[in-house]
């Protein structure tokens, strides 16, 4: 199926609006993608229409919206086709998804020298945390390498598995380079050595096809925020089985089964780590942007992403002056770039000033950056609204700038 | 001699042609930039960097005949331009000028609108760190 863009377009009303005099061409897609109509919508009505706390309530408006917020919970066990919706926790992002992991599983099950393996190419989402842990715990943090490309070696990561390894948590698209890691691979070999693995999803889960079940991945993290979807609201998934084993992550309301001075139970999952009064009128919304997704296909979506990036990558390379930083063969519609004459600060700038919505800096991949001897790059990272006539924009707006006398 | 209101006055006059227009106004401020006289890399350390600022930016004073010479320089073209402003105002003038002086000309070129809210923060770190030179300067000279 090809996509009508322009209907999609017509979807996305921040996108119709000039900035500094000129349309709004929003590239920064891989920071937050904007929100469709009808997740507007959502968000309106529920506060309108549904307000209510959810669950344990008697009456007819916190049915409703305890009804709306576990039919976004079906929605995602769907969509990334788990098991049972019970093994998908609402978190208010990737980053918590990450910190609930490591402050559960890991301060339960990790020892000293026990190993995390990572890649170069983490977020620092998903160095920071395990940092820590390991500090504390007295294991050890070990990094695979990439090549100049922005490809893991997995060479290198198979030697870096040992009996010591207990967990592999990385990053399954790269939000800096595109790259796409040979997850499948990644997750087998790891679980051939008894390791978990977690699966950061935040850039992959809006571009690529997510089954748990068949990637037999331990835990998998999703933003909403990067689906199209509103902020404030992330999942992580977990097979049961680990789940039940780990010790809850934030004491509170909802998490508990019976309270009394000398003992806590606690609840069954999902609700053991959903502590406290959650973003509802979020995760309601977020089901919207899912539909949103479904309804256009992954694999269309993707095409169309392709396209785009096909068509960016191809322009650029007939500019002097501009280098292009992650080119692996397996890649999202990411694109970083430095421009010799400028640097990615004023050339950001200079994009803004022509409407154009850019990411410059090291886009919270500072070790990434050292490896390619950078302290950041231009990115620009399209979405499904985005046309071949906007990369042509980009195109003709990095052309002058490379071509200026500096 | 040129006084800061004179420049400040000069600022304003060349901005105001570019009628609001933010890319003309960047190159402006990367040409601008252009002109600061090179500042020796012995200088670049971290005693002289200005926190705040997203890019990396110096200012090294020296005291000469009681008036204030500053290098300054940034890895970026655009915040070498607003380096610039600043020391064309302040560069040799007495600490006590820098300390009274009222820089009117950010408001009226619309810095803000121009260069975004992280920049502007960045910017009056640039303008502390300055003036806390100027301070240091004229305590000095009064002890």
């Amino acid at each position: 199926m090809i996509l009508d863009i322009n209907n999609i377009r017509s979807q996305f009303p921040i996108l119709h609006q000039q900035v500094n005099g000129k349309p709004l061409v929003y590239f920064d897609n891989a920071a937050t993608t904007q929100k469709p109509q009808r997740v507007i919508d959502a968000l309106n009505k529920y506060y309108t229409l549904d307000n209510a706390n959810i669950h344990r309530a008697a009456h007819t408006l916190a049915a409703r919206s305890t009804e709306y917020f576990e039919q976004t919970r079906k929605a995602i066990q769907q969509f990334i086709n788990a098991k049972e919706d019970a093994e998908c926790i609402f978190t208010k992002g990737v980053t918590e998804s990450i910190n609930l992991v490591v402050q559960t599983w890991g301060r339960q099950f990790l020892q000293a020298g026990d190993e995390v393996v990572i890649t170069t190419m983490e977020h620092h989402s998903n160095i920071v945390p395990w940092q820590m842990i390991c500090e504390e715990k007295g294991a050890v943090l070990k990094v695979v390498p990439i090549n100049d490309a922005g490809e893991l070696l997995m060479d290198e990561f198979e030697k870096l598995l040992s009996p010591k390894t207990k967990m592999v948590s990385c990053v399954w698209v790269s939000n800096a380079l595109g790259t796409i890691n040979p997850v499948k691979e990644i997750i087998e070999k790891a679980h051939a050595i008894g390791a978990k693995v977690l699966l950061d999803g935040a850039q992959a889960c809006s571009h690529m096809e997510v089954d748990v079940q068949l990637l037999d991945c331990d835990f998998l993290t999703i933003s909403s925020h990067k689906l199209y979807g509103p902020t404030g609201v992330g999942v992580l998934y977990g097979k049961r089985e680990l789940l039940e084993a780990m010790p809850p992550y934030q004491g509170g309301g909802e998490m508990i089964k019976e309270v009394t001075f000398a003992k806590t139970t606690y609840n069954e999952i999902p609700f053991k780590f959903e502590a406290g009064t959650p973003n509802i009128g979020d995760v309601i919304a977020f089901k919207y942007a899912l539909d949103f997704v479904n309804a256009l296909g992954k694999l269309n979506i993707a095409a169309h992403e392709e396209a785009l990036l096909r068509h960016f990558v191809n322009g650029i390379n007939e500019i002097h002056g501009i280098k292009l930083v992650g080119t692996a063969l397996q890649k999202i519609s990411v694109q970083s770039f430095v421009l010799n004459n400028m640097h990615h600060f004023d050339a950001g700038m200079m994009l803004d000033a022509k409407g154009i919505a850019v990411r410059t800096g090291h886009h919270c991949t500072q070790p990434l950056m050292q490896r390619f001897g950078l302290d950041g790059t231009v990115r620009a990272s399209f979405a499904v609204y985005n046309t071949i006539g906007e990369v042509d924009i980009l195109i003709e707006a990095l052309r002058k700038l490379a071509n200026l006398n500096n | 001699m040129t006084t800061p209101t004179d420049i400040q006055n000069e600022i304003i006059d060349n901005f105001s042609l570019f009628e609001g227009d933010i890319e003309q106004t960047l190159m402006y401020l990367m040409d601008l930039g252009k002109k600061l006289p090179a500042m020796p890399d012995e200088h670049k350390v971290d005693e002289f960097i200005v926190k705040g600022c997203q890019s990396k930016v110096w200012v090294f004073p020296k005291l000469e005949e009681g008036k204030v010479q500053f290098e300054v320089d940034s890895n970026t073209e655009i915040t070498k331009g607003l380096l610039y402003l600043l020391w064309s105002i302040w560069n040799n003038q007495t600490p006590e000028t820098i300390l009274s002086t009222e820089l009117y000309f950010i408001d009226k070129i619309g810095m803000s609108r121009m260069i975004g809210t992280q920049r502007s923060n960045g910017f009056t770190s640039m303008i502390q760190k300055m003036k806390a030179f100027a301070t240091l300067y004229h305590q000095q000279s009064n002890s």
